[in-house]
């Protein structure tokens, strides 16, 4: 119960840190934007071969793969905030109260799925008019679906950066973990392209399974078993992500 | 309220395969008692700071034993967090909030609820005079109307302890003397408060007891008062109007219970040595206006905490 409470009075305070900064607000939302103008032209010639005939197919293969990308992306950068309030004294300042550790980092984790959220709206929107279709019980599974890929990211960011507490490494270190993650997922660049040697590593990577759950969500087949396996596998992923954090956060925040 | 024996912290630095380790605070035994404003002094790397943030919970001692407000730390941190209040070295607030939201949640992160949290949150900004610029963003603040809100922050919920780490460092005379008074008046109202400084004058001046530590152990501890008598009493110097009755003056002065020592120094005034120059110095005038002689002027000289410091390291608090 008081996980719980604290949990919300973390949130709120990040959410309302994000209010207060507009230029934030600005960029988070402009970012999905420009990778909707700007891969558009692109999209039916490199999406012909996973049998996208028309420009709406092509948006119905790609936009659930930049979800999983934004997701996946944005959650990974995170912890180069945390570092911020580490370095500035409030999260000393937190640790001398007897406020729960795992509420630190659910708290941040959850305000970053509402980000999420936002700029997938806004990404779903823009892309009804150019053929996108997805029914609401759908869309919602899609939802439960990014959130839990966005607490995965954003909490392995919060515990990478309480590991190695300095941002030129966690710089690095998450560059080089979300380039390949991203790349064997399929998100931007089908899979389909990739040598079969490519596809097998990539079964083992859960983002790709999240990929292709979210393209039969939006392709309409939420009884697809692509789509429970990716819900379950992200849960269990996601689980195991915060455990770890809040350990870390536990220990480091102790 | 604060009780520690044998409390160490060592610190391991690893470079290229070899680890040297610094005994920041190498056994200390402190004893603060309730309500009372008690100064951790010492030079830079002293290990004020690393004893601090071991009493407030924030780094896991090596050994040793402690208890605060009757919790014990090693045991039971998270109770030892319920009565206490801490205010770091550099402070800590968000920029984009103003100084009432951060006094709401820092009350509410000590589990208060959201009304009680608000009450208290415009009683903070009330005592602490911080109405001016409460609902400003912290961005803008100056380094006294910072400081004054990381005071604030710290005793929000009004705990039973407050550890305080170097409060008034970086601040000019007048918010100096405001922090004091703020302080002093928490002692007040009941809080025991445990301080760091490195300034001579604030432990002297504000502090109830002063620990003085170097190299992470207790150099001695006391009040400002005992410390500076334990050195070697206090100094009266004589000026008396004839010059050439000096040695007779300083012959009649030796009689004196009240004077330890007494010697005629080449200026032609008298330096007695005493144990308390407040009641030496009337007893000194009546000897001599008894023997005749009559007296110009005459001063007392009081040891200094650098004194005791030099005393009994060999180096002085001001140059280390
Ligand atoms: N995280 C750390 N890692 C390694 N050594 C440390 C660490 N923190 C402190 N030290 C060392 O421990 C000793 C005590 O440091 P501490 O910060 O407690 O001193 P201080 O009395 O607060 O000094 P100051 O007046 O400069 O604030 C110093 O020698 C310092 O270099
Ligand atoms: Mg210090």
């Amino acid at each position: 119960m008081k996980s719980l409470r604290d949990t919300w009075l973390v949130f709120q305070r990040h959410l309302l840190l994000m209010a207060r900064s507009p230029l934030q607000i600005f960029l988070g939302v402009a970012q999905p934007v420009v990778y909707l103008a700007l891969f558009a032209p692109l999209l039916k010639p490199a999406l012909a071969s996973m049998g996208a005939g028309t420009m709406a197919d092509a948006y119905r293969i790609y936009v659930p793969g930049m979800l999983v990308a934004l997701a996946l992306g944005g959650g990974l950068y995170v912890g180069f905030g945390l570092l911020a309030e580490l370095g500035s004294g409030v999260i000393e300042r937190a640790r001398v109260t007897p406020v729960s550790r795992v509420a630190l980092l659910l708290g941040r984790s959850l305000r970053d799925v509402v980000v999420l959220a936002v700029q997938a709206a806004v990404i779903i929107v823009l892309a009804i008019p150019l053929g996108l279709l997805v029914r609401v019980p759908d869309l919602l599974l899609a939802y439960l679906l990014l959130a839990l890929i966005s607490l995965t990211s954003s909490a392995v960011s919060y515990g990478l950066a309480l590991k190695v507490g300095n941002p030129d490494v966690l710089g690095q270190l998450v560059n080089n973990l979300a380039q390949p993650l991203m790349l064997l997922s399929g998100t931007l660049l089908p899979l389909a392209l990739a040598p079969l040697w490519l596809r097998r590593v990539s079964d083992w990577n859960p983002f790709s399974w999240a990929v292709t759950g979210m393209r039969e969500l939006f392709a309409g087949h939420p009884g697809d078993p692509a789509v429970w396996r990716s819900l379950a596998l992200m849960a269990a992923v996601a689980l195991a992500a915060l455990l770890w954090s809040a350990r870390r956060f536990a220990r480091t925040v102790r | 309220m604060i009780e520690t024996s044998g409390l160490r912290k060592s610190y391991r630095t690893g470079r290229r395969g070899r680890t040297t380790t610094v005994d920041a605070v190498a056994g200390l035994d402190l004893h603060v008692a309730e309500g009372e404003i008690f100064g951790l002094l010492g030079p830079n790397g002293a290990g004020k700071t690393t004893t601090l943030r071991m009493l407030a919970t924030l780094l896991p001692p090596d050994g040793g034993a402690a208890t605060v407000a009757g919790a014990d730390l090693f045991a039971s941190p998270a109770e030892v967090r319920r009565s206490i209040g801490y205010v770091a070295q550099g402070g800590g607030t968000w920029d984009e909030v103003t100084a009432r939201e951060e006094l709401v949640l820092q009350a509410r992160m000590h589990g208060l609820g959201k009304a009680e949290a608000q009450a208290r949150a415009a009683a903070a900004v009330d005592s602490f005079d911080l109405a001016e610029y409460a609902d400003r963003p912290c961005r803008g603040y100056s380094g006294g109307q910072r400081r004054r809100l990381d005071l604030a922050l710290g005793v929000v919920h009004r705990p039973a302890v407050l550890f305080l780490d170097e409060p008034t460092s970086g601040l000019d005379p007048a918010a100096r003397a405001r922090l004091w008074a703020e302080v002093r008046r928490l002692r007040d109202a009941g809080t025991t408060v445990f301080l760091t400084t490195h300034y001579l004058d604030e432990a002297d001046a504000l502090c109830d007891r002063i620990a003085i530590v170097d190299g992470g152990t207790l150099v001695a501890e006391g009040t400002p008062a005992e410390l500076k008598r334990s050195i070697a009493g206090e100094v009266v110097t004589v000026g008396v109007a004839e010059p050439h009755l000096a040695p007779k003056a300083a012959e009649v002065l030796t009689t004196q219970e009240c004077v330890r020592g007494a010697e005629v120094r080449p200026d032609g005034t008298l330096r007695l040595s005493v144990d308390t120059g407040e009641s030496a110095m009337p007893q000194v005038m009546r000897a001599l206006a008894g023997a005749g002689i009559a007296t110009a002027t005459i001063a007392l000289h009081r040891p200094t905490l650098d004194d005791v410091f030099l005393a009994r390291t060999g180096r002085s608090l001001e140059e280390s």
